[in-house]
């Protein structure tokens, strides 16, 4: 038994990685999932190269035990994503 | 806020009623958490569909595996806010997440089940990943 979420996707509620086509790299839980964009909800962002790690090496430590959120809500256009994945596929 | 028990209470009884250990206030979790002795497993439950609906379940068909944890016990994340921070200090350096899922051997954390694990699985794969956890960290504990 859980809740019920409105029609909004088969990733609404899914912790996913969206990748841009620039430095930057989001995991957070999807909301919602539009031709004009995707909304998160509890976001993490990395840049690539920060703190010594790539975009991937982040991604993977990420699929290992989750993110420690930056952003409540982020909105990030659909013409700078270069793709969207589930996490937990990863 | 915490939730109305109209919706809570269903959730809860899901892993009560196969004989979890309700933790309801930080006394509770501390005084759990410092006396534990052999093996536990920890349910961070949660209202979320999206990955609870398939916790419970998978925890449920967990424990029909030969090697199982000593102790089952569980706090509602959203609800026994209190009871859920302290539990989560247990395992500070992970991310906070719910679901989620922790064993536990002596008090030491030894595997951790996060959200997204559980989200985009079957309740059959969630079982799955825990009754190969079981065998790998509990099977040389006595069974309860």
């Amino acid at each position: 038994m859980g809740t019920f979420h409105q029609d909004k996707g088969e990733l609404h509620g899914i912790t996913v990685v969206v990748d841009t086509v620039g430095d930057e790299v989001y995991i957070g839980r999807c909301d919602e999932m539009t031709e004009q964009q995707i909304i998160l909800h509890d976001v993490d962002v990395h840049r690539d190269g920060e703190e010594g790690r790539s975009k991937e090496d982040y991604v993977v430590r990420a699929a290992q035990f989750g993110i420690w959120k930056q952003f409540e809500r982020l909105a990030i256009p659909a013409a700078s994503i270069a793709s969207v994945r589930r996490l937990g596929d990863l | 806020m915490p939730y109305s028990p109209l919706i809570v209470n269903p959730m809860k009884a899901e892993l009560t009623s196969i004989g979890f250990q309700e933790l309801l206030t930080s006394d509770d979790v501390d005084a759990f958490m410092t006396d534990m002795q052999g093996t536990a497993l920890l349910v961070i439950n949660s209202v979320c569909g999206c990955a609870a609906g398939q916790a419970r379940p998978g925890v449920h068909l967990a424990l029909q595996n030969e090697t199982r944890p000593d102790h089952l016990v569980t706090v509602f994340a959203g609800q026994e806010t209190e009871a859920t921070k302290r539990a989560r200090s247990y395992f500070e350096d992970i991310p906070p997440s719910s679901p989620c899922i922790a064993l536990f051997k002596d008090g030491e954390l030894v595997y951790f089940v996060p959200r997204h694990r559980i989200e985009s699985r079957t309740a059959e794969d969630v079982a799955a990943d825990l009754q190969s956890a079981f065998d790998r960290y509990f099977a040389t504990s006595p069974a309860s």
